[in-house]
């Protein structure tokens, strides 16, 4: 019966990729190829991410009501799953912006406790 | 969790299989455009999505429940299995469906008598009230409780302070005239407060009021709906029109709606008590009594209130003449309330418990039973469940998956069950053996359903979780290696099955020791002499001469002496009489205490309670009641109103010593100023009451006299059961002569109450029959299922040991030996069995006591006889297999490897 745990969680540190995930649709619709790559290419390919990983990620938003999803037509004319984000998403980014931040600054002084 | 995704889980499975399609399009043209072929470019797509399928998985998974989703596959697995192995299942259901049918009927009558609510408004207020009377020696062999007085009534209802009606009513025939043929109905007569008491209110017209209630008021009725529906087609104009009963035109002033039973009697006509409260005295204890407690009035409380009035209404009343009102000082009378439904369902209460509880032992050893087949089957599946588990099947899974097998079991089981149930209450219904209370209440309902259901899967899990707790994730390494073949089994491999055999025994055994005191006890109340005899000879029609019709004494006496002679005159008539009642129906008695001349009984300043019975010329001879001593009556010591009695053997000893002595002394009802009667005849003891209670002491007035209870005038029994005895008892040809008999003295008199003695004696044995024969059913089905458990335990550790009797055989072994070899392991779990199951049935069968008769329920005859049932039944079962195995060809044993 064991399964589940995507390989990302492994990697990321939980919660990470949602924040991701809503960041990058914080400018617009766009589908799965398209946020994958827009991951990889923010990050400067620090972050390799499997892109199959990505999906569960998006199902899971979804079923949370941040973010919603409808059939559109790419770019290159192939039929795609658009996803948008929703206002419920958008206060769930800030709450998760402010506190990775929050976070960020907390190990940051523990690593460099004597810089000032 | 969704619930929407749920169901819609495979819609979103494609979906997302088309998402991730799309994704390797666009990463493909991607790629493409980098440079690469298609091929590359196909490859790293994939690469860099990774394993779709997992992917596909992951998300089927968020949108499922685990647990529901496999428990479907397991049902669809479980069914597979039970259709695979249908002999296996067949079994099992029947066996099931016969358990649970069996509960879930007897759980809808016990429900319907016991549990459900009577069906009156805020039933739970309502009671019966009665008194005790210790004080009255002899009373309850007589008539049990004393009921109200009128003058009781009267006092209870106008001055009580906890209830906010209460009524007295009496049930008995009428007869209508004037519609047709006379026709004879069943009457109920109420008084004031009793259909207030009910809370019933009328289909249509009114109740009975207060007015309707004064004796020489306007004389009104109500009826009955199933009345109404057959004489006046439910016609609404009846109210209000006029109908003639007991020769006394009456008002219909309303109707009952469809299903109103009077407590336990149907009733076509409601008629007004009509007491006439000036003449009323202290006595006349002969009305039953139902009350309506005010909201939050405790029985204890109202008990209290009334006995308050016990006082009040001796000093209101007038006793007999002559007779010191305070003799009922000495009675201690108080008050006897209880809920009306424990009257209601009465003396059947203890049976349907203890039939239910038989029968909920037959569902246990069903599940033992059913255990049994399991264990078999997965020994069976052994291989199968050793190999799962090897491929990384859980403990917990196989577990669950075996429950799920025997839940589906135990589910189909229930269904199955519930239309056996449904079709035994159906031809419990159509027989009624025990004329069982609230009959109409009686059905499969929401509550049988449940518990039918709650049955199939408890016991689903009960006979499921033995096998599951046994073999799930056990012995993989052995079941894999050996499969049961190179080695015989171990004792811990039959453990299990061999505890399931002695627990199926020892059941049954208890079981068969209760039907097997139920059958000692039918054979004590056979025994008993009734006090008549040739029961099925005696035909009893009861008969009234109301005063409209005849209001002369004496000419009621000589109409009554041409019925007898015209009954008489029948052909094939051997005798005729009549009486006040007849033994064993229940019906109002008399009774009251005599003196005898010369006797005062030392230290008794009440005497003793005796039956009264008002009998006629040849009733005796009619009933086949024995003439002990002296002479019985003739008409011309009716005529001449002799001052002469006739008294029971019983009583005959009790003043005299002996019944011949009794013959020529005097006797006198004990009222003051009573004049003394000559007893000129003892006749043999009557089981009035019932086979199952002691003969009361009778004293048989005649039924045409001088009456002191009357003031001492000429009168005449204008009610009464004729006893007729001829062979064509029953019949209806023999009926009709009987009513062309009756109308050539009088065209508007009715026969009513036509039933044959052997019927009322039948009928009297009914409670004892009825938990006689469920027993021995109950009994009968465990004995069947201990033989085969035994049976199975026998024949499959015989199949497992085959290689090992090829050996034995090979190596010289008598048939013999291996046969006892076998049959002394059967003894062994029956002995086991039987000596649990004694001790168990030691400890139940004192619940039985109410039900048994001269029988100790630790009778050892029973006991004796059942165990040496059993243990022949074990011998058999265990016989057989045994035979089958020692006769088996070594040579083939030893080739089946």
């Amino acid at each position: 019966m064991a399964r589940r745990e995507s390989p990302l969680h492994s990697e990321m540190v939980q919660g990470t990729l949602d924040m991701l995930i809503l960041q990058t649709l914080l400018l617009g619709p766009a589908h799965g190829h398209t946020i994958a790559h827009a991951i990889e290419r923010g990050s400067e390919d620090v972050l390799q991410v499997e892109h199959g990983s990505l999906y569960p990620a998006l199902h899971r938003l979804e079923g949370r009501d941040w973010i919603a999803s409808f059939w559109g037509t790419s770019e290159n004319n192939r039929r795609a799953r658009y996803y948008r984000l929703t206002p419920e998403g958008r206060r769930q980014l800030a709450a998760d912006t402010a506190r990775w931040e929050q976070l960020v600054r907390a190990i940051g002084r523990i690593l460099k406790p004597a810089t000032e | 969790m969704h619930w929407p995704r749920f169901f819609a889980r495979v819609k979103w499975d494609r979906e997302r299989r088309e998402e991730l399609e799309s994704y390797m399009e666009m990463e493909i043209d991607d790629n493409v455009a980098r440079g690469m072929s298609l091929d590359d470019a196909r490859a790293a797509a994939q690469r860099k999505l990774g394993n779709r399928t997992l992917i596909r998985e992951e998300i089927y998974g968020m949108n499922t429940i685990e647990f529901l989703d496999s428990l479907i596959r397991d049902i669809r697995f479980g069914l597979r299995a039970l259709r695979r192995n249908s002999t296996f299942t067949a079994v099992t259901l029947l066996t099931l469906g016969v358990g649970i049918g069996a509960n879930t009927a007897v759980f809808s009558v016990v429900n319907g008598i016991l549990l459900k609510p009577l069906s009156y408004p805020k039933p739970e207020r309502l009671v019966s009230v009665a008194n005790s009377a210790p004080g009255a020696a002899g009373l309850a062999s007589v008539s049990g409780d004393l009921k109200l007085s009128a003058s009781m009534y009267f006092t209870y209802a106008d001055q009580n302070r906890t209830f906010d009606a209460l009524g007295v009513w009496n049930s008995s025939g009428a007869t209508v005239t004037g519609l047709s043929e006379p026709e004879q109905v069943r009457a109920v007569y109420v008084s004031d407060g009793t259909l207030e008491a009910l809370g019933v209110p009328p289909e249509t017209g009114r109740w009975l009021a207060g007015e309707d209630q004064k004796p020489d008021g306007a004389a009104r009725v109500m009826l009955g709906y199933g009345y109404w529906q057959r004489r006046f087609g439910g016609d609404r104009s009846a109210i209000g029109r006029n109908i003639t009963i007991n020769a006394k035109p009456r008002e219909i002033v309303g109707v009952m709606p469809r299903g109103f039973r009077f407590l336990n009697n149907e009733s076509d006509v409601i008629l007004p008590m009509g007491f006439n409260r000036s003449g009323l005295r202290l006595p006349g204890f002969g009305y039953d009594c139902i009350a309506r407690l005010k909201p939050g009035v405790t029985i204890s409380e109202a008990s209290a209130d009334l006995a308050t009035l016990v006082p009040v209404w001796m000093s209101s009343w007038p006793a007999a003449p002559g007779v010191n009102p305070r003799v009922y000082e000495n009675w201690r009378i108080a008050p006897l309330i209880q809920p009306l439904k424990k009257e209601m369902v009465g003396g059947i209460g203890n049976a349907l418990w203890v039939v239910m509880g038989t029968i909920g032992v037959v569902m246990l050893i069903v599940c033992a039973n059913v255990a049994n087949l399991m264990l078999v089957r997965c020994e069976s599946r052994q291989q199968e469940l050793a190999v799962r588990t090897a491929l990384g099947a859980g403990r917990a899974r196989i577990v669950r998956e075996m429950l799920v097998e025997s839940g589906i079991l135990g589910i189909l089981g229930g269904a199955l069950g519930l239309a056996v149930g449904w079709g035994a209450l159906q031809l419990l219904a159509a027989l009624n053996p025990v004329s069982l209370p609230r009959l109409d209440d009686i059905s499969i309902d929401g509550a049988s359903i449940l518990f039918a259901l709650a049955l199939s899967i408890f016991s689903g899990m009960f006979f499921g979780s033995i096998p599951a707790w046994k073999y799930a994730g056990s012995g993989i390494s052995m079941a894999l290696r050996g499969g049961g073949r190179t080695s015989s089994q171990s004792r811990e491999r039959h453990r299990a099955r061999n505890i399931l055999a002695v627990i199926q025994v020892a059941l049954a055994m208890v079981l068969l020791v209760s039907a097997g005191l139920m059958i000692r006890t039918f054979q004590e109340l056979r025994k008993v002499q009734p006090g008549f005899s040739g029961a099925e000879q005696i035909q009893n029609v009861r008969i009234g001469i109301p005063e409209a019709v005849e209001p002369s004494a004496d000419r009621v006496v000589r109409m009554e002496n041409d019925m007898v002679e015209r009954l008489a005159a029948i052909p094939g008539v051997k005798a005729v009489g009549f009486a006040s009642e007849s033994p064993m129906q229940n019906e109002g008695v008399d009774w009251d205490a005599v003196n005898a001349e010369g006797k005062v009984a030392p230290g008794q300043d009440i005497p003793p309670m005796r039956l009264f019975r008002y009998v006629s010329p040849g009733v005796f001879q009619a009933e086949g009641t024995r003439l002990i001593a002296g002479r019985a009556y003739e008409w011309t010591d009716l005529y001449g109103a002799r001052p002469y009695v006739m008294v029971s053997e019983n009583l005959a000893r009790e003043f005299w010593g002996e019944p011949r002595a009794a013959v020529g002394k005097r006797l006198a009802a004990s009222l003051p100023g009573s004049p003394w009667r000559e007893v000129i005849g003892v006749v043999e003891d009557v089981r009035y009451n019932g086979v199952d209670q002691p003969a009361p002491a009778i004293v048989y007035w005649p039924s045409y006299g001088d009456n002191i209870y009357r003031g001492n005038v000429r009168d005449a029994l204008r009610s009464m059961t004729f006893a007729i005895r001829s062979d064509r008892a029953g019949t209806e040809g023999f009926l009709n002569q009987v009513d062309q008999a009756i109308w050539a003295v009088n065209p508007n008199l009715a026969v009513a109450s036509v039933r044959t003695m052997q019927e009322v004696y039948s009928k009297s044995m009914a409670r004892s029959t009825f938990t006689l024969v469920m027993l021995g059913i109950a009994g009968g089905i465990a004995l069947l299922l201990g033989i085969i458990g035994i049976y199975g335990v026998i024949s499959y550790t015989a199949s497992q040991r085959i290689r090992e009797i090829g050996i034995r055989l090979a190596l010289g072994a008598q048939q013999g030996e291996l046969l006892k070899m076998f049959v002394r392991q059967g003894l062994m779990l029956a002995a086991g069995g039987v000596a649990c199951g004694a001790i168990a049935a030691m400890m139940v069968m004192r619940l039985m006591k109410g039900l048994l008769f001269e029988i100790s329920p630790l009778d050892p005859q029973t006991y004796v006889a059942v165990a040496l049932v059993l243990a022949a039944s074990a011998c058999l079962a265990s016989y057989l297999p045994a035979r089958r195995a020692s006769q088996i060809d070594p040579v083939e044993a030893l080739r089946t490897e």
